[in-house]
């Protein structure tokens, strides 16, 4: 188990390394567009000079790495040339909304895709299967935006339900995060509900259960009781480790509906050329995704006794 | 010394290699699932194809009259705006048939680059083992690390056609913007695939590189290469076909999605993306010029998904 989060410690570190360092190399070129973005398109040229000079991009790529990457480790994220604010202190309430936003839509999620696939996988190739599958496939046929569109249309235009925009501008509010949630949920539950309802398809055929079948116990109870762990080893593990994936979604849903996420933060930040918002964006990112992966491998060596760490 | 070469009975003759596919297609008429996924793919094709031939209005022609018109619209030259306008009297149908040869040629295409290195990052991997393997899997676990709509942000923001590097390449190369734009999301969207088909690929040559035909071809004295792409890469097409259907899909969705954070396709190209990012400022009025283009792609995709369902179900079943 250490030796394993160990492992998984230094190559989370070696990735991010190798990543910091392609985005620096990458944001090398426009530096000059960056000044004329944050001074205006009217501004001189030496004004624009003389800023790259003051912020110190003018000074060579190692050093600036290196200082960046000393800065990173020490908990100074530097200064975004786009809001002329310190990247921690502005990405930290950006975290926190996105959090909301994906902790709700990942326990929907996981919800509703646990019965459905269960339910559907049950009795594969049934009514039932073959109603929630295709249901599946074409909720997750929709991307985001259209979706989005598609219920902003419903739900704002036509029935006047709910807000269009999700930007908090007059404080929290739940109502203003069902939309967002809703699109997030529909696009993702289709792929969990599959591989949940293969798993448990799977398991259904399996020799314990037909034993227990033919032993005369209720249906009901061997589901429960004896089919659903086992069932769910496979989805669990997925799940989590499609929590990177999940991010794709949240930039899109978050630009759609102007939520002021870490998501929409990170788009911003990259068509500005900030490139330190988007140096820690993808820390946060990778380390999540890292993390994800830890917990998806931890919990499936809980959830699976069979198998053992090595 | 003589080479007897006597068959004891005749080898089922094998047929062109075309036919046997198509053969093999028409097992979907057992799959209404994948029935109507090829329905509404082959629409698709068809609109792109035949887009010349239709009476349809210039895609590209401003109207200043006839803004955000609803559906079923007159239009001043005495026809009809079967879908409405857009928010520059762009006729809608038009943009959409328009729009669906350049969705399918670019996601295609990019599908096909994806597909071409993932297959020879993965079979060099799986098939040579050792450093390559080591540094393949790592340049691919670092890539996927990334969220990918990251990696496209950062890519395009940065070599976009409207960057330092996308116009010398449209100056230094004489191409368009849209070709540049094309160039770079087919970049982008190699870099995120690419490391997925080859996960995939490899692990389907681990297995395969055990078999009896590779050591054959091994005592035969084969070259690698011809190993590598003779022998191992057509036996492991089975799964890649259903992946790659699944795959055209996602690229779509990607492109659709770079279209709709104005990162793909420049204008006034008819992307389907940017046309609904395009009028979407106009609220609620714009609903109908939003509206078709999300059916359109959303119809897409699912006919793409529903297909390789299909085709899941059948090579399943022999």
């Amino acid at each position: 188990m250490l030796l394993l989060a160990g492992r998984r410690l230094a190559s989370m570190i070696l990735i991010m390394i190798v990543i910091s360092i392609l985005l620096f190399l990458i944001f090398e070129g426009d530096k000059l567009a960056l000044a004329a973005r944050v001074l205006g398109p009217y501004s001189p040229m030496e004004g624009r000079l003389q800023w790259l000079e003051d912020n110190g991009y003018n000074r060579p790529l190692i050093v600036r790495y290196f200082s960046w990457l000393y800065g990173f480790i020490t908990g100074d994220w530097k200064v975004s040339a786009q809001f002329n604010r310190p990247v921690l202190e502005f990405l930290a309430p950006r975290l926190a909304n996105t959090a909301i936003l994906g902790l709700c839509v990942f326990l929907i999620t996981a919800m509703i895709s646990l019965v459905l696939g269960v339910l559907s996988g049950i009795k594969e190739g049934g009514p039932l299967d073959r109603v929630i599958t295709v249901a599946s496939v074409f909720t997750t046929s929709i991307p985001e935006f259209a979706s989005a569109t598609f219920l902003v249309a419903i739900f704002v235009f036509w029935l006047d339900w709910l807000p269009g925009s999700s930007s908090f501008s007059n404080g929290f509010s739940w109502v203003e995060l069902i939309l967002p949630i809703t699109v997030l949920v529909l696009y993702n539950f289709g792929y969990y509900t599959r591989m949940t309802r293969a798993s448990m398809a799977e398991v259904m055929t399996s020799q314990y259960v037909r034993t227990a079948v033919l032993k005369g116990l209720p249906f009901k109870r061997v589901v429960v009781k004896h089919a659903l762990r086992n069932a769910l080893i496979a989805p669990f593990t997925v799940m989590i480790l499609q929590l990177n994936y999940l991010l794709s979604g949240i930039i899109v849903t978050e630009v759609f509906f102007a939520y002021d996420g870490f998501g929409k933060a990170i788009y911003d930040a990259a068509l500005f050329g900030d490139i330190y918002i988007v140096q820690a964006g993808a820390m946060v990112a990778v380390f999540v995704a890292v993390l994800s992966q830890f917990i998806s491998d931890v919990g499936y060596t809980y959830l699976n006794p069979r198998i053992r760490f090595a | 010394m003589t080479v007897t070469s006597a068959p004891a009975t005749e080898m089922p003759r094998r047929r062109h290699p075309l036919i046997r596919f198509f053969k093999s297609l028409a097992l979907l008429r057992e799959s209404y699932v994948g029935m109507l996924g090829a329905f509404l793919v082959l629409f698709w094709i068809a609109m792109a194809l035949g887009a010349d031939l239709m009476p349809l209005r210039d895609p590209l022609a401003q109207s200043a009259p006839d803004l955000l018109k609803p559906a079923l619209s007159a239009s001043p030259d005495g026809g009809t705006y079967w879908l409405g306008t857009d928010d520059k009297g762009r006729d809608i149908l038009s943009r959409l048939i328009y729009g669906s040869r350049l969705v399918l040629f670019w996601s295609i295409l990019a599908t096909v680059v994806a597909y071409a290195v993932g297959m020879l990052l993965g079979v060099m991997a799986g098939y040579r083992g050792g450093w390559w393997d080591e540094i393949i899997s790592f340049f691919g676990n670092v890539l996927l690390s990334f969220p990918q709509m990251v990696l496209y942000l950062v890519i395009l923001s940065n070599f976009g056609p409207n960057s330092d590097v996308g116009r010398y390449l449209g100056s230094a190369l004489g191409i368009s913007g849209t070709v540049v734009s094309g160039i770079i999301i087919i970049f982008a969207i190699t870099f995120s695939v690419a490391p997925q088909v080859a996960r995939i690929v490899r692990g389907l040559v681990l297995d395969l590189k055990t078999r009896d035909y590779i050591a054959a071809a091994e005592v035969r004295g084969e070259k690698p290469l011809y190993i590598m792409l003779v022998e191992l890469l057509p036996n492991a097409r089975g799964p890649l076909i259903v992946d790659a259907c699944l795959r055209i899909g996602y690229v779509i969705i990607a492109i659709a999605v770079l279209g709709f954070l104005s990162l793909g396709l420049p204008p006034p190209d008819p992307d389907w993306g940017k046309m609904i990012a395009e009028v979407r400022g106009f609220g609620s009025i714009a609903g109908n010029a939003m509206l078709w283009p999300a059916i359109a792609i959303s119809s897409l995709v699912f006919g793409l998904n529903l297909l390789a369902d299909g085709l899941r179900e059948i090579s399943l079943r022999d």
